[in-house]
């Protein structure tokens, strides 16, 4: 089971540095959102699948699955829904002033 | 109980109120204020000089990095005593200087907080005995020393000098800090007086030789060496009296005092000796010999700063033989130069600085220090006149005054290291006295140069562009006061001898027992000796050569400035910095995809690299669980979601394919047993899915992207590479099993932190803080949002970002 999700979150991460490295703002920013996905994944499997109950004292008994990697992809899912939230409207505001959404065509000017 | 800490620290303190006292009194100079510092912490440590010259060392330690071997130790012993009052008493006179040469107009505050900041550091370098904290007072004073040069920042000429400064010293720096670093190798211990109380350990060792051409480095860069030279005429650009207090009397002979310092680990070695000497006696004949082509004093004497240093080093590397020897009756007369050298070091800043701030009041007064446009000022400036040529006649070795006592040392060392019989000396030793000689000839004309041509001669007012007079009674005190003790050094050097530089030759010759042996009574006649003959023909050599200057000047044409030390700094600079800019703009383009191709290039290469070198790749399928149908369904679902996004045609096929992933994933959460996890993925998975639906009505179609199909084949591969080196590491981080894992603790959720749900026990209580600041993360991002949808520049407003 690990080895066959390991695998999945393999194939997640490569598409995701696809649409990181596309042109395309809107594809970068889906990247991003493939990406933390296959993070959230990584963390809950490193921590070992399916060793326990549901970590709730009173619903279940002994022994509980690994809480601790939740927690921390409880943090991450909230974090990274803020930082793809931000980015969009981030793009939004880039192409409004600059009138593209292509990355090649915002760089900076050469002579700063 | 007074602590030489104590010296360190308060220059630090004052430099750092030195802005606030300034904006709150307008009305007194501030350098009055600041005067007290060096005043005070001098008197503190004349107070102790007898106790000194008795043999006795302060030595006090702060714990401060005491696992590294790192602490803050003070050392006061002979040789940081001689440059503890150099750089507090001539700091002090040239304080009183700047006083009356700096207006207040000039930004005072910036001027004494560095000078001051310089001061600390200095005296920071001499009382530190620990090499790393020594180093990092070393470099300070480069800092200090380069914001002193380009005080004027202005002008250009101020801003090129303190970078050479700078470049060089720092560079050295560096290279003397690697050389301590293996000192520490050698000795374990970062103590300079562990490391010489076990000096017979190191000899031996493989590293010897390249510590020891390190520190060396370190050294001659400070110390403006021969070919490092260079950075000394041009840091000329700084005020007079920094370049009197900096540049000639105490900074510079940091680097003579490191060799001093190291004199009783390296010394005794044939390299070191040749070194030394060699290199100090190079430099010795390339200053005065360059000095007399000047026409700028300043310049003139910057290269009479870099030729007497050169003296004192080789000096130094001339005593340093004594060691060869071991201690005896012989081998005493060998220690003489090194005598010699610390004589000449309190020597020469005393006629040094005096003649500095000569020429300093004369750019002050008259406008100008170019000697074509001077001359005759004797009857105008009778005490200016005075105090040059008694500083003058002192450098040109001439009796009456204290540099004629030193250079009979010196002319006496160079003689008696032709009788020593290692280093095949017998046969080379003759080129020491030679070349002592011929440099003295030349510093002899370029003294007679600062007096005839300045103060005789024909008075030409119609060059100058202001009248002539007298300089002002305050600046005219500093220099008096050093010239008097040029003249009373003369009469009562065996005062000097006792008390100054018999305890510091006890720091150079820890081995050789009392140092009443190792201090000679200093006489002025001692009948007639090779020394004094060769005194003798120094000045009627010299004064032939005066003579006859302007028959032999042309020699310097034949030098092309093509092939000067300058021109091949300046071409390794501009070199470096076109190939610099090129390098980085050949990789900074300013394209997003390149920088992330970097990162996941990096990512691959060392993560995955490291992970195969280590052979820490290792795959097992023992841990896992049972697969069940649906859940290979399921992983079915995302990879074929995935893969589709990428030939997905249009952004919304994206969009959705994104949320399958993401539903999926909290599926797969559920099939996790975790139910916390799922919850939140599903709206966060509907949130941003509308996000970006919502964010689709404001942005453009997707276009059909136009790449060259090399850069996808790159990017293709980047990422497949990207996606193995992912699966792989995570292969190996399952199967790793050394550690135990920490979750347990937190199955006490209840009894610790009252909550049945661990995962929210964890969130709320055990990483309360944690999640408190993603809060604030939240928060942030939502005014980010916010912002950037309702602030616009206003119609009319300028874009602000492209002003």
């Amino acid at each position: 089971m690990e080895t066959l999700i390991i695998l999945l979150i393999g194939i997640l991460v490569a598409v995701a540095t696809y649409l990181i490295l596309s042109r395309n703002i809107i594809r970068v920013i889906l990247g991003t959102a493939v990406l933390s996905h296959a993070v959230h994944l990584l963390i809950l499997t490193l921590g070992g699948l399916k060793t326990g109950n549901v970590p709730l004292l009173t619903e279940a008994d002994a022994p509980y699955t690994d809480a601790l990697p939740q927690a921390l992809i409880l943090t991450a899912i909230v974090i990274s829904f803020a930082v793809t939230a931000f980015i969009l409207v981030l793009a939004y505001r880039a192409y409004q002033d600059n009138g593209t959404d292509d990355l090649d065509a915002l760089r900076g000017t050469n002579d700063e | 109980m007074f602590s030489v800490t104590f010296a360190i620290i308060i220059p630090f303190i004052i430099a750092a109120l030195v802005p606030f006292i300034y904006r709150r009194f307008k009305l007194l100079h501030i350098g009055w204020f600041v005067m007290l510092v060096p005043i005070t912490l001098f008197l503190m440590l004349a107070r102790l000089i007898p106790s000194v010259a008795s043999g006795k060392t302060y030595i006090h330690t702060y714990n401060w990095i005491p696992s590294l071997n790192i602490n803050f130790t003070t050392y006061l012993d002979g040789l940081s005593m001689i440059l503890g009052l150099l750089i507090t008493g001539v700091g002090s006179l040239v304080i009183l200087y700047s006083i009356y040469y700096l207006s207040t107009k000039e930004s005072l505050q910036h001027f004494y907080c560095y000078l001051l900041l310089f001061m600390g550091a200095m005296l920071g370098v001499v009382f530190s005995d620990n090499l790393m904290v020594l180093y990092v007072f070393w470099e300070l004073t480069s800092v200090s020393s380069f914001l002193l040069i380009a005080f004027w920042n202005h002008r250009k000429a101020s801003r090129l000098g303190a970078q050479k400064a700078m470049l060089i010293t720092v560079s050295g720096g560096i290279a003397m800090l690697v050389g301590f670093i293996m000192l520490h190798t050698m000795s374990d211990t970062f103590s300079i007086r562990e490391i010489i109380a076990n000096v017979g350990d190191l000899t031996e060792h493989a590293l010897f030789i390249p510590t020891m051409i390190l520190v060396l480095l370190g050294a001659f860069t400070k110390s403006a060496q021969f070919p490092f030279h260079i950075w000394l005429p041009d840091a000329m650009e700084a005020p007079t009296p920094v370049s009197a207090y900096l540049h000639s009397a105490t900074m510079v002979k940091a680097g003579i005092y490191l060799v001093a310092r190291f004199t009783p680990v390296f010394g005794g070695d044939q390299l070191w000796f040749w070194v030394v000497s060699g290199v100090g006696m190079i430099t010795l004949f390339w200053g005065s010999f360059n000095a007399v082509r000047q026409t700028d004093l300043k310049a003139l004497l910057a290269y009479s700063t870099i030729s007497q240093l050169g003296l004192i080093m080789s000096l130094l590397g001339l005593g340093s033989i004594a060691l060869q020897y071991g201690y005896s009756e012989e081998s005493i007369i060998y220690t003489q130069a090194t005598f010699a050298a610390l004589f000449h070091l309190i020597n020469h800043s005393t006629f040094k600085g005096a003649l500095f701030m000569v020429v300093g009041i004369l750019d002050h007064e008259l406008g100008t220090r170019d000697i074509r446009r001077l001359g005759g000022l004797m009857t105008f400036m009778p005490f200016t006149f005075t105090v040059g040529v008694i500083g003058s006649l002192s450098m040109a070795g001439l009796p009456l005054f204290n540099g004629f006592l030193s250079k009979e040392m010196f002319f006496a060392a160079t003689v008696q290291i032709m009788n020593a019989d290692v280093f095949s000396l017998q046969s080379l030793g003759i080129i020491f006295p030679i070349i002592a000689w011929i440099a003295s000839v030349f510093t002899f004309v370029y003294c007679m140069i600062i007096i005839f041509k300045t103060f005789l001669g024909p008075v030409q007012p119609e060059k100058l562009d202001k009248p002539l007079h007298e300089a002002p009674v305050g600046m005219l005190i500093s220099p008096i006061i050093l010239s008097v003790f040029v003249v009373g050094i003369f009469f009562f050097p065996n005062l000097l001898g006792g008390y100054i530089l018999k305890p510091s030759m006890e720091s150079i010759y820890p081995t050789f027992g009392d140092p009443a042996n190792l201090t000679p009574s200093i006489h002025a006649w001692h009948g007639i000796k090779p020394e004094l003959l060769m005194t003798i023909g120094v000045v009627l050599v010299g004064a032939l050569l005066y003579r006859l200057l302007k028959k032999w000047k042309p020699v310097y044409g034949l030098l092309s400035s093509r092939y000067t030390l300058n021109a091949y700094y300046n071409n390794f600079l501009s070199f470096a910095e076109s190939k610099s800019t090129n390098v980085t703009n050949k990789y900074m383009t300013g394209l997003l995809r390149d920088y992330l191709v970097y990162i996941y290039l990096f990512f691959i290469l060392t993560v995955g690299g490291f992970f195969f070198y280590s052979g820490a790749f290792s795959i097992s399928f023992s841990m896992d669980v049972r697969i069940r149908a649906y859940e290979v369904i399921l992983v079915g679902v995302m990879a074929v979601a995935a893969v589709a996004m990428l030939f997905s045609k249009s952004r919304m096929t994206a969009t959705l394919l994104n949320g399958v992933l993401g539903y999926s994933i909290a599926i797969f959460f559920v099939i996790f047993r975790a139910p916390d996890l799922a919850l939140t993925q599903l709206v966060v998975e509907s949130i941003t899915t509308a996000l970006f639906l919502l964010a689709f009505s404001h942005l453009p179609d997707w276009k059909k992207e136009r790449v060259p199909s090399k850069t996808k084949i790159t990017n293709a591969v980047i990422s497949v590479g990207t996606g193995a080196v992912v699966v792989l590491v995570a292969l190996a981080v399952l199967n790793y099993d050394r550690f135990e894992t920490i979750s347990a603790f937190f199955e006490n959720a209840y009894e610790l932190a009252g909550g049945a749900n661990i995962v929210n026990a964890i969130l709320g209580d055990f990483r309360g803080f944690d999640t408190m600041l993603e809060v604030v993360v939240l928060f942030i991002a939502g005014l980010g949002v916010y912002t950037m949808i309702k602030l616009r520049a206003k119609k009319g407003d300028e874009n602000i970002e492209n002003k």
